[in-house]
C-alpha cells in the first residue's frame, strides 16, 4: 500500500488567499431584457482634472449593473444628447425628449496620487430635481467596488430595495480537458475579480457562504473521499470540520453563523445533522432510511428545509432544529430538490423536475403557489441574491451560470472559457 | 489559465507507463477504473490497467503519479491477481449499471456481484472500493446520496456472499465524475453506475 499512500499525499490541492485584483475571468451577457424597464442615462464621469487616466470607467460599470437588474435600462453612450458633469449644466428638456426618466452625472477628483473623491448626482428628469447626491473617497484598488456602490445607491433610491451590486458570488469551475481540475472561485457579481480559493484534482462541491461573508464551507474530495472544510477567504486558513466515514456533504451555515447543517451517513444512511462550529458538537436532526440531504436554514434559524425521497421521489420537507416530524412542502412535480430560501423567508427556490426537464422554480411559502423561472432542461443550484430580487443558478446544458429576476423577466449569463462553471452561491451583502 | 504552464498529463502518463513497466516491484496495486470509452473487459492485460479516468484527474504537477500508479507483474504471481487479470467472465465485469433515480440491481447484476462476493470472501488479501455515480440530472448533493445508495446496494450483495466489511470501502462521486460526456440518454445510462476497484494487499 506504500505506493497508494504516497500518491494520496501528492494529490495537488492548492489553497489560495483571496485579494482584490483587477482581472476579468467571466464573460457576462444579457440574454433577456425587459420591456418597460425604466430609462436612465449615465453620463461618463468627468476625469479631465486627473493627473493620469482612471483605470476604470465608472459610468460604464454603473450602466452595466443597472441593466443587469432588469428594472432599469441605461441609455447607449453613443446616443447621449449632451455630456454634463454637474446638475447645474443639465438642460432637462433635452433628456426628456431623449426619453429618459433619470439622469446620473458625476466627476472624479484626485486628492493625492491614487487617492480619489468620486461625486455623483441622480436627477429626476421629469421633476427636474436632484434625488440623490453623494461624495465618496476611493483608492485605485477599490474603484470598481465604489462604482458598484454607486449602482446600489441609485437602485435603492429608485426602487426602494437595497442594491446587491457590490457583492460576490462563489462557484465551482471544472476544466474538462485531459487534466480534469476543479477550482473553487469567488468573483464580483459582474464576473470581474475572479479569484481561486481552492484548486484540486478531485471534485470540490457545495460551497456555502458564512453570514459575515468572510468564509466559505465546502466539500472537497482531495483525500479521495468527501470531507467538509471551512476556509477563511482573506488568509486561506482552513480547517476540516467533518470527515466521518461515509458521506460528508451539503454544508449550510446557520443565519447566526454558529452552526453548520450538513449530511452524514455515518449512522447508516444520509441524514441531516447540525454541527456547532465552536464546540464541534454534532446533533442529529433527521433519522429516516430514505435519502435526507441538501439542508438549508429558515431565515429565523428555527427550522431546516431539506430534500428527502421518503415519499418515493425527492421532495422538500421542513423540520425544526430540535428534530421532530418533518412536514412536506412540495407536492407539484416528481422531483423537487436543492432548496434555497429568499432573504425575506417568503419564497423557496428549488430544482423542479417535471416531464424529464429540470428547471428552477420557486414556491411562495404562504400559498404554496409554484412558479417556474427558467427554461433550460438541466438547471440546478438556485441561489437568491441578498436583496431577494434575482436568483442565480447553473445551466448544465451550457456549463454556465444565469441570473434571473424573480419575476422571470430579466436574465443574464455568466460564462468562463476555461471550463464549465456551476454550483453558484450568491454571497451576503457583506461579502466584499 | 495556469494549465498552460503544466506538462500535459498524457505525456507523463506515457513516460510513467514506460518507466513502471521497466521496473519490477513487489507491490501489487490493481486499479480498475472504467475508462470513459472502453469496457474494462476489452482492455489488454485487463485487471491491471493504467487508470484511465484517474489519470484524467491528475494534474501535471503531481497527481499523475497517482493516476498512473500501476505496478505490473511480478515474479511471484498470486492467485487473486491472476483471477483479476482474466479478460472474460463475471470478475472482468466491474461496472454495474442502474435505472434513473434507482439503486435496484438487475438479476444479471446480482449474478455478477455474487461472483465478485465469492471471490472477495475467498481471498482475504483482496479489498474492493465501490465508487457510486449518478447521471447529471437533478441536484448534485441528491446525486451524491443516490450514488451512495447504489454503492450500498452492491456492498450488501458482496457481504451476503461472505465478503468481510473491512474488505469493502464505498464512496460516492454523484455526478462529479461522469464516464461519458454529453447530455443524452446514452451518456446518462453509462454514468449511472457503481465501479468496483480492486486492491490486492
Amino acid at each position: 500500500m506504500h505506493i497508494k499512500r504516497l500518491a494520496t499525499c501528492l494529490i495537488g490541492v492548492l489553497l489560495l488567499g483571496v485579494m482584490q485584483g483587477g482581472k476579468a475571468a467571466l464573460t457576462i451577457e444579457i440574454t433577456q431584457g425587459v420591456d418597460g424597464a425604466l430609462p436612465i442615462a449615465v453620463v461618463p464621469f468627468d476625469t479631465s482634472r486627473l493627473g493620469s487616466k482612471l483605470p476604470v470607467d465608472i459610468a460604464a460599470i454603473v450602466s452595466s449593473d443597472l441593466n443587469l437588474s432588469g428594472v432599469l435600462k441605461a441609455m447607449d453612450r453613443a446616443a447621449l444628447p449632451a455630456n454634463p458633469h454637474y446638475s447645474n449644466q443639465v438642460q432637462y428638456p433635452r433628456w426628456r425628449s431623449a426619453g429618459q426618466d433619470y439622469l446620473v452625472v458625476g466627476r472624479v477628483l484626485e486628492e493625492s496620487p491614487g487617492v480619489y473623491n468620486i461625486e455623483f448626482q441622480l436627477l429626476d428628469v421629469l421633476k427636474q430635481k436632484q434625488l440623490l447626491g453623494r461624495s465618496m473617497p476611493a483608492k485605485k484598488r477599490n474603484l470598481r467596488s465604489r462604482a458598484h456602490q454607486i449602482s446600489d445607491f441609485i437602485y435603492e433610491q429608485i426602487t426602494g430595495t437595497r442594491g446587491a451590486f457590490n457583492t460576490r458570488i462563489a462557484y465551482i469551475r471544472a476544466q474538462n480537458d485531459a487534466a480534469r481540475k476543479y477550482v473553487l472561485q469567488v468573483a464580483d457579481t459582474d464576473g470581474f475579480n475572479a479569484q481561486n480559493v481552492l484548486e484540486s484534482d478531485e471534485p470540490i462541491m457545495s460551497p456555502s457562504w458564512s453570514p459575515d461573508g468572510k468564509s466559505l464551507a465546502y466539500v472537497s474530495f482531495e483525500s479521495k473521499r468527501p470531507e467538509i472544510f471551512i476556509q477563511h477567504l482573506a488568509t486561506a486558513r482552513r480547517s476540516k470540520v467533518s470527515g466521518f466515514r461515509g458521506l460528508n456533504g451539503a454544508p449550510s451555515w446557520s443565519p447566526d453563523g454558529k452552526f453548520l447543517a450538513l449530511v452524514l451517513s455515518k449512522d447508516g444512511n444520509p441524514d441531516i445533522y447540525t454541527l456547532n462550529t465552536a464546540t464541534k458538537r454534532l446533533k442529529r436532526i433527521t433519522s429516516h432510511r430514505s435519502i435526507d440531504t441538501e439542508p438549508v436554514w429558515s431565515t429565523d434559524g428555527n427550522s431546516i428545509i431539506f430534500t428527502s425521497d421518503r415519499s418515493g421521489s425527492p421532495q422538500l420537507y421542513e423540520v425544526g432544529v430540535d428534530g421532530g416530524r418533518p412536514k412536506r412542502l412540495t407536492f407539484e412535480g416528481r422531483y423537487n430538490s436543492a432548496a434555497n430560501i429568499s432573504p425575506d423567508g417568503k419564497y423557496i427556490a428549488m430544482v423542479h423536475g417535471a416531464r424529464g426537464q429540470y428547471k428552477i422554480a420557486q414556491i411562495e411559502r404562504e400559498t404554496g403557489n409554484l412558479t417556474v423561472l427558467t427554461d433550460n432542461a438541466l438547471d440546478e443550484s438556485p441561489s437568491f441574491s441578498p436583496n431577494g430580487k434575482m436568483v442565480l443558478y447553473a445551466s448544465g446544458d451550457t456549463g454556465s451560470l444565469f441570473a434571473v429576476s424573480i419575476d422571470g423577466r430579466a436574465r443574464h449569463k455568466l460564462s468562463d472559457q476555461a471550463g464549465d462553471i456551476r454550483e453558484p452561491v450568491w454571497g451576503p451583502f457583506d461579502s466584499k | 489559465m495556469k494549465a498552460n504552464n503544466f506538462i500535459k498529463p498524457w505525456m507523463i502518463a506515457g513516460c510513467l507507463a514506460l518507466f513502471i513497466s521497466a521496473c519490477a516491484t513487489t507491490q501489487e496495486e490493481i486499479i480498475e477504473d472504467g475508462p470513459p470509452l472502453d469496457e474494462q473487459s476489452q482492455i489488454g492485460g485487463a485487471g491491471i490497467t493504467d487508470d484511465g479516468s484517474g489519470g484524467a484527474d491528475a494534474s501535471g504537477l503531481d497527481g499523475s503519479e497517482d493516476g498512473g500508479v500501476t505496478a505490473i507483474v511480478d515474479d511471484t504471481p498470486m492467485n487473486a491477481i491472476e483471477m483479476l487479470e482474466q479478460t472474460e467472465g463475471a470478475l472482468a465485469n466491474r461496472t454495474i449499471y442502474f435505472e434513473f433515480d434507482s439503486a435496484k440491481l438487475t438479476g444479471e447484476s446480482i449474478a455478477i456481484l455474487e461472483t465478485h462476493g465469492n471471490f472477495i470472501a475467498g481471498n482475504g488479501e483482496v479489498s474492493v472500493r465501490l465508487e457510486g455515480h449518478a447521471d447529471e440530472r437533478g441536484s448534485r448533493e441528491y446525486n451524491i446520496a443516490l450514488g451512495d445508495r447504489r454503492a450500498q446496494s452492491v456492498r450488501r450483495v458482496l457481504l451476503f456472499q461472505g465478503a468481510s466489511t473491512d474488505q469493502i470501502d464505498t464512496v460516492s462521486y454523484g455526478e462529479e465524475k461522469p464516464a461519458a460526456p454529453g447530455h443524452t440518454e446514452e451518456a446518462w445510462a453509462r454514468n449511472r453506475r457503481v465501479e468496483l476497484i480492486y486492491t490486492v494487499n
